[in-house]
């Protein structure tokens, strides 16, 4: 079997996002980028699939401009087989990108596509389940535990209130939340093996997918701002301006 | 505008998550109510009494008992003909289903609005609330998900919208519901309808430490409990506590946060509470510049006497 782990390049998990004056989006010059951590475990997942024996080949996907090359490495150096990078210097929504993974997918014929639940950049949640629609396959959404068995897959979801867990045929499409596992850190010798790794580069246009945005962004603007409000000397005076907003 | 919006149940009531989207709903135009479930009568009939619905349709059907959107959104994508916009509450079942028809529609979904900002022209945070956009459709047809603490809840009585029956294919079958593992919180109230919220941060060491000085006060208060990112990475709590980008987001009338430093992506999850309340050891703490009051002390004395002091 083979898993296809698509993985974004997206703003580092610990840089705060600034909002550009004129409104037209986020700073993104001279921004510590990495890849989307729920992407990392999507790949680790993978690799722990594999070596478990029941998977042959991880390939890793990015659609993104020429620099989410460095996404794909880091997935090949944290043990990825090869890389295909759709590039386009465009930003793609969700439903475009599920278009071009479907059709990566009809070539590659992977048992599992896994995939981060939602990227930390536009917070859609939404590139799974559009994948698994247009594939017409099954999809465990928001993983917190994945058991392969042959031809199905159990996958242990994390839901509201608790955990539900569902059977799903494969090929199936699993999305990843945060307690599926930990991620590994890539070993040097690992990150050197992975730049003869193969990374094939196509383009949008190669799969027939046109990109071309449905929703326009008219503004971006920073959240209203909560103002600190007092700091209190000790638990009496706590206790006191609890009593006084009639919380208690 | 004609509008679907998908009902979020048990089987046996509406859940309240249902009502924020009956809001949102009606601000693009009429609004018919969805209930795909099984044996899911007293649903329909609850959806029916929401004020701002006028039509329910059933859908009832084992295949939908669960929700499995592999079955679901195909009902809802085929009922689309006759709207223009689907809403659903970003709830995890909304979020596992709404993209699945929103593919199945060829639209891109709106996801987590927080306002309606015209027929097609809405309001959602990106990056982890960091930044607000303001985004328009250029869609035929509108797939969206509510923001639940961004709009008021529809009364859920006084209304008396007619039912009617409506079916779709089924089981797709390729997926089967297995079991579920809901936490039975007791008398405490759920985390994304409390009007109190009582969490915790690693600070709080262990699970056991986390329950020994958290549970109290949040009981004398009549809390819900929630944790940040790092309680639930630490396994002191399990996931479904979690407030933040990649948790729950609340807005309860009081915050009260533990031992939380205040990293970005749990700001994310409660800033819009009324008034916050913040007791942390580290007076730099981020959470002090969104605190109302803030608290500058060890919680392991602190708590532990404020929850005594509360008599």
């Amino acid at each position: 079997m083979k898993i296809l782990v698509p993985v974004k390049r997206v703003i580092d998990y610990n840089v705060k996002p600034r909002v550009k004056a004129d409104g037209t989006g986020v700073d993104l010059a001279n921004v510590k980028m990495s890849m989307n951590p729920f992407d990392e475990i999507a790949v680790e997942e993978a690799i722990r699939i594999k070596e478990a024996g029941k998977a042959e080949e991880i390939i890793a996907v990015s659609v993104g401009p020429a620099k989410a090359q460095e996404t794909l490495r880091t997935a090949l150096a944290m043990g990825a087989d090869r890389a295909i990078l759709v590039e386009t210097e465009e930003e793609v929504e969700p439903l475009a990108v599920a278009k071009i993974l479907k059709a990566i997918a009809d070539e590659e014929q992977p048992g599992l596509v896994i995939l981060g639940k939602q990227s930390i950049s536009d917070d859609s949640n939404q590139t799974g389940q559009m994948l698994a629609a247009l594939m017409g396959r099954p999809q465990g959404t928001f993983a917190n535990t994945v058991a392969v068995d042959g031809d199905s897959v159990e996958v242990k979801r994390e839901v509201d209130g608790g955990l539900e867990t569902v059977k799903l045929t494969l090929p199936a499409i699993v999305t990843t939340d945060l307690r599926l596992n930990e991620p590994r850190y890539a070993s040097l010798p690992n990150i050197m093996k992975a730049k003869k790794k193969p990374l094939d580069t196509k383009a949008p246009a190669d799969f027939g997918v046109d990109i071309a945005p449905r929703l326009t962004t008219t503004n971006v603007a920073e959240p209203p701002v909560r103002q600190a409000g007092v700091k209190v000397e000790d638990v009496p005076a706590l206790v006191a301006k609890i009593k006084e907003m009639g919380i208690a | 505008m004609n509008t679907l919006i998908l009902v979020e149940h048990d089987n046996s009531s509406v859940n309240d998550a249902t009502l924020a989207v009956v809001t949102a709903a009606s601000k693009l135009g009429d609004v018919t109510a969805l209930v795909a479930g099984h044996d899911c009568g007293s649903v329909a009939e609850g959806a029916a009494k929401i004020v701002g619905v006028s039509k329910v349709l059933k859908a009832d059907d084992a295949a939908y008992a669960n929700g499995l959107a592999e079955n679901v959104a195909p009902l809802i994508a085929g009922l689309m003909e006759g709207y223009d916009a689907f809403l659903a509450p970003a709830t995890t079942s909304g979020k596992n289903i709404a993209p699945r028809v929103a593919a199945h529609l060829d639209v891109m979904q709106i996801s987590d609005i927080l306002s309606v900002e015209g027929p097609k022209t809405f309001t959602r945070p990106i990056y982890a609330g960091n930044a607000i956009a303001t985004v328009e459709s250029s869609d035929s047809k509108l797939v969206i998900t509510v923001r639940g603490t961004s709009f008021d809840k529809a009364a859920s009585e006084g209304g008396s919208a007619s039912i009617e029956d409506a079916s779709g294919a089924g089981d797709a079958g390729i997926s089967s519901f297995v079991s579920s593992d809901i936490a039975d919180g007791g008398d405490r109230p759920d985390l994304a309808s409390a009007k109190i919220i009582v969490s915790g941060g690693r600070a709080l060491k262990d699970g056991e430490t986390f329950d020994s000085i958290i549970n109290p006060l949040a009981d004398k208060l009549g809390a819900a409990i929630g944790a940040s990112r790092a309680a639930v990475d630490a396994g002191y709590v399990p996931n479904d506590y979690q407030v933040g980008q990649t948790g729950k987001i609340v807005a309860p009338e009081v915050y009260i946060a533990i031992g939380i430093s205040g990293a970005i992506q749990h700001l994310a999850g409660m800033k819009d509470s009324k008034v916050i309340i913040a007791i942390n050891k580290d007076e730099d703490a981020p959470i002090f510049q969104v605190a109302d009051i803030g608290l500058v002390a060890d919680l392991y004395a602190a708590v532990p006497e404020l929850t005594g002091a509360l008599d």
